[in-house]
């Protein structure tokens, strides 16, 4: 599970849960890939991010780095930082650990890169 | 567009995994004509529904390349690391999430390219949950009463999921009463198109695109 990812997912279907977000990370196992970096993709992604819970999501597995706490101004041509959020967003990637409902505490497990969030009948 | 690799694939996961067929191949087909389409509207994000083998967003990363994200989703834990290798095996990178349809995501107009292929296959309610007879395989293609149970709750979420120029892809069969889906989606705000149809032993197959009026 990369950082991209973990930016959309929510407990929210939860049974009792209202926002279920953001999910915090328990990571037993994170691996650094390096991927090909596209500038026009960052510029583009920046605008659907919800940056605080990057950033923290980032901090909270050890990797925030020297990514800013908030988005710089005129940030489609600022190479430096864009390669950071790319490396955020898509080289860290969660393969072994959990997600956790910030309300309820439910935990999600994330095995392989794959977090499982499915419910049991009762929990719906 | 390629179709990818699947040679990774034996008997043993299409125990459990929905193997390509006829409809497969048809969105596969749909989605290639529309590909300066999708690249018109440069996604950053695409999302299939029920991935199954993974052969379809596989091919839609190959094809768009890496100027989006990929994400798909399948309530079959085994479909979902087949998805993984087929992606993995065929050069692209796509991330996959174990969910019931969209009810992991955070719904706000993120979504550029939504694809989903579902159980459309009519067959009785009770079908849907999946068996143990059939065990994961059943709820691939099981779409209850019209084959629409599946698809149908999926529809109402569709104005929160797509982004302004989003567009959302499904196959159906002629069962599905693709009229009625046009007048339901219409009432949410989206306009119907028919990208692709095709007779294929009995069954009627129409990969249908939908985008916002």
């Amino acid at each position: 599970m990369k950082l991209l990812t973990h930016n959309m997912l929510t407990s929210k279907c939860l049974k009792g849960v209202n926002v279920g977000y953001p999910l915090g990370i328990v990571a037993k196992d994170v691996k650094v890939l390096e991927t090909e970096f596209n500038s026009e993709f960052v510029s583009r992604i920046i605008p659907k991010l919800d940056w605080d819970t990057l950033w923290n999501a980032a901090d909270s597995i050890g990797h925030a780095g020297d990514l800013p706490r908030a988005v710089c101004d005129d940030y489609e041509n600022d190479v430096e930082f864009l390669k950071k959020v790319h490396h955020v967003l898509v080289e860290v990637e969660v393969i072994e650990g959990e997600l956790v409902c910030p309300e309820s505490g439910r935990k999600f497990s994330i095995n392989k890169g794959i977090p499982n969030m499915l419910l049991n009948e009762d929990e719906l | 567009m390629d179709t990818p690799s699947l040679s990774h694939l034996s008997k043993i996961e299409y125990d459990h995994v929905y193997e390509p067929a006829e409809d497969t191949f048809l969105l596969i087909d749909a989605l290639e004509e529309d590909l300066a389409l999708l690249q018109n509207i440069k996604p950053t994000v695409c999302v299939e529904v029920g991935s199954g083998s993974g052969i379809v967003i596989t091919a839609v990363a190959k094809a768009l390349g890496r100027t989006s994200f990929y994400i798909a989703v399948d309530i079959n834990q085994v479909a979902c690391k087949v998805t993984q290798k087929t992606a993995q095996l065929n050069g692209t990178d796509v991330e996959v999430v174990a969910m019931d349809l969209m009810s992991g995501f955070h719904l706000d107009n993120k979504i550029d390219v939504l694809i989903f292929n579902p159980p459309y296959v009519v067959t009785p309610s009770e079908e849907i949950l999946g068996n143990k007879m059939y065990g994961d395989l059943t709820r691939a293609w099981a779409g209850g009463e019209r084959g629409r149970e599946v698809m149908d709750q999926l529809f109402p979420k569709i104005p929160d999921i797509l982004s302004r120029c989003g567009v959302f892809y499904l196959v159906v069969i002629s069962e599905n009463c693709p009229e009625d889906i046009k007048h339901l989606m219409n009432d949410l705000g989206f306009i119907m198109h028919v990208v692709k149809e095709r007779k294929v032993r009995g069954e009627y197959l129409l990969v249908l695109k939908f985008t916002r009026k």
